[in-house]
């Protein structure tokens, strides 16, 4: 179990690595001279030139790569090109409310989608199942900011219960920033309520079907304790798998939701960066995510051991 | 009479009692236990069984039309200005409003179809492609195989929105480039699944058959593996299709994709933006459709996936 543990850990390295590689070399690969798309179409070619110094695009590849990443090593991922700011001391300024909302939302998601995959399991083939099912095909099949508009018009502009956009921390007070986050986690989660309804009601639908939940219920353990305690413990392996993988689409909608309810965090950040063409600050936020992205997978993999003792590597 | 063939029992149709029942029956005889089997035609059939197809082609197959005839379904110039007649309701006019400068949102929402179909097919095509090579290659060269593998997996770390923004926030923008870019943010996915597939299949008594009878590699792998392939390819593709177009729209929409000159469902969105809370229909129209769109190709997804392979059928 323990060397499990460590061959796990240290087989992230190279992925961490090789994310490390691709989102440095992105600038190289990128057709045409990155310097100039970054520069605009107004730069002089002083302008041009400055960028691209800057970048280091004049030095060999894989000498400026090393050089990069011992920076990156060190919690430096280099200076933005329009606010001259670190972009390590840009990510820490907007870090609070990207945090806030994607643990909102993951707490909104888990708490509503299990229970809801369960009993449409429980209750298979009924209206229940049906329109939970249904439910969770429209939460895939609609963008994050479309979701978060229609939130925002009916509870925000119609009737009026929430604010329609902002952010206040939660050193405010605990209501001032629910009451600002709650549309944003919604609207953000619902994909992510789909994607784990969905796979919680297939691997229940498995589970139900096993001789000891017959066992479970002939020696009288009550309904409910048999769903959640006996089945849904057996069913944890996929749901927790999807909720590693769902992970990544849930940063990219962060991003979106952010936007839409003009929220100053990370994918405001983001979005800023891409109109400016702010290369440093784009790379140090895809890679950020990327890593935080590793790091949930990589809990993932070590909750299994926890759910079943089975798996032995 | 002679005896009652099974056959006569189970089909269950067309008998009379009487003659069914011998004068001296040693055991009862159990006519209609088994249900009649309903007739269908061809096409009835099929619809019972996968309404999801159905439904969901029939949808795909209606917003292609839109896409193809959009000039003569009573559009306008998708892209003119008419500065005097900004932000008008919906009205018989028109039919979904006008948007900040005048244009008409019906006709920009129906041309809109053009570039977000064109997206989701190319994209679909060009991840199954590229990824059905990488996937081959590394299921066959057992050399390549970890080198490839960890590469796909420092890929697949990257969420492919953010990968897709990072490669447009260096290109210039243009269909083409989304194309590529949310190509190369789905393509690791199939590689896998491709690879997964080629690993199991190599196991299979045919193919090492083929290959101890001198089979050459690049025959085995076009006449025995490409084809076992297919099915969960044309599955995974519609799912590619899907996601691509909401990550089309979405690019479109934080401004890192389709350039803001083309109307694209993203676009018309983008710009409503700054009115939504007036004029909120502008945004939603276009949204309405993107949804119906994805719906639909999300559901011919499931079930395709059903109908090619019922045993995830049961459980999904």
């Amino acid at each position: 179990m323990f060397s499990y543990i460590i061959r796990r850990v240290l087989a992230t390295i190279p992925v961490v690595l090789m994310v490390a590689l691709f989102v440095f070399s992105l600038l190289y690969i990128a057709p045409g001279d990155p310097a100039a798309i970054i520069a605009g179409d107004q730069a002089t070619p002083a302008d041009v030139e400055r960028i691209r110094e800057s970048l280091g695009l004049d030095r060999p590849f894989l000498i400026r790569f090393g050089d990069w990443f011992f920076h990156v090593l060190r919690g430096d991922l280099g200076v933005s090109i329009f606010t001259n700011l670190p972009v390590t001391h840009m990510i820490a300024q907007r870090i609070e409310p990207t945090l806030s909302l994607m643990s909102l939302t993951l707490i909104l998601s888990l708490s509503f989608a299990i229970p809801m995959g369960v009993v449409a399991a429980w209750k298979h083939g009924t209206w229940i199942d049906r329109a939970v099912m249904m439910t969770a095909v429209l939460g895939f099949s609609t963008p994050v900011f479309v979701i978060g508009y229609v939130l925002a018009y009916v509870f925000a502009l119609q009737l009026d219960w929430l604010p329609v956009q902002g952010f206040t921390s939660i050193s405010v007070g605990l209501v001032p920033f629910l009451r600002n986050l709650i549309l944003p986690a919604v609207a953000l989660g619902l994909v992510y309520m789909a994607l784990i309804a969905r796979i919680t009601r297939a691997t229940m639908l498995d589970v139900l079907s096993q001789d000891y939940v017959r066992t479970a219920k002939a020696k009288g353990v009550g309904q409910s304790g048999m769903l959640f305690v006996h089945a849904l413990k057996n069913a944890a392996v996929p749901i927790v798998t999807i909720v590693g993988i769902g992970f990544a689409a849930l940063i990219g909608g962060a991003v979106v939701t952010e936007s839409v309810f003009a929220i100053p965090g990370l994918g405001r950040l983001t979005v800023d960066a891409i109109l400016r063409r702010d290369y440093p600050v784009i790379q140090g936020v895809v890679l950020l995510f990327s890593f935080v992205n590793v790091l949930v997978n990589l809990g993932v993999d070590l909750l299994y051991t926890l759910f079943d003792p089975r798996i032995r590597y | 009479m002679s005896a009652t063939t099974p056959e006569q029992l189970g089909q269950g149709r067309g008998y009379k009692e009487h003659e069914l029942v011998p004068k001296y029956a040693a055991a009862p005889v159990l006519p209609g236990i088994l249900p009649v089997p309903k007739e269908r035609g061809r096409v009835m059939g099929f619809i019972y069984r996968h309404p999801t197809i159905v439904v969901g082609g029939t949808l795909v197959g209606l917003m292609v039309l839109i896409a193809i005839f959009a000039p003569f379904l009573f559009t306008k110039d998708p892209t003119a200005l008419a500065p005097a007649r900004r932000t008008r309701a919906p009205s018989e006019l028109y039919w979904f409003g006008t948007d900040m400068l005048g244009r008409d949102v019906y006709s920009r929402v129906l041309y809109g179809a053009r570039v977000s179909l064109m997206v989701g097919f190319s994209v679909a095509f060009c991840a199954s492609v590229l990824g059905t090579f990488i996937g081959l290659t590394a299921g066959f060269v057992r050399v390549a195989d970890t080198v490839i593998m960890r590469v796909m997996d420092g890929l697949m770390s990257i969420p492919p929105i953010l990968l897709a923004i990072a490669l447009m926030a260096l290109t210039r923008a243009s269909v083409q480039n989304v194309i590529i870019a949310i190509s190369i943010a789905e393509f690791p996915r199939v590689s896998r699944l491709v690879r997964g597939v080629v690993l199991s299949l190599r196991e299979q008594p045919y193919v090492e058959a083929a290959v101890a009878s001198g089979t050459r590699v690049p025959v085995i792998i076009w006449k025995h593996i490409l084809p076992n392939t297919l099915a969960p390819l044309m599955v995974q593709a519609t799912f590619i299709c899907a996601s691509a177009m909401i990550t089309e729209a979405t690019l479109s929409f934080i401004g890192a994709g389709t350039p803001p000159i083309i109307p694209s469902w993203g676009n018309i969105m983008a710009e409503g933006r700054a009115l939504w809370q007036v004029k909120p229909y502008i945004v939603f129209f276009p949204a309405i459709f993107l949804s119906i769109t994805v719906l639909a190709v999300n559901l011919l997804g499931d079930g395709l996936r059903d109908a090619l392979d019922p045993r995830l059928a049961k459980r999904l």
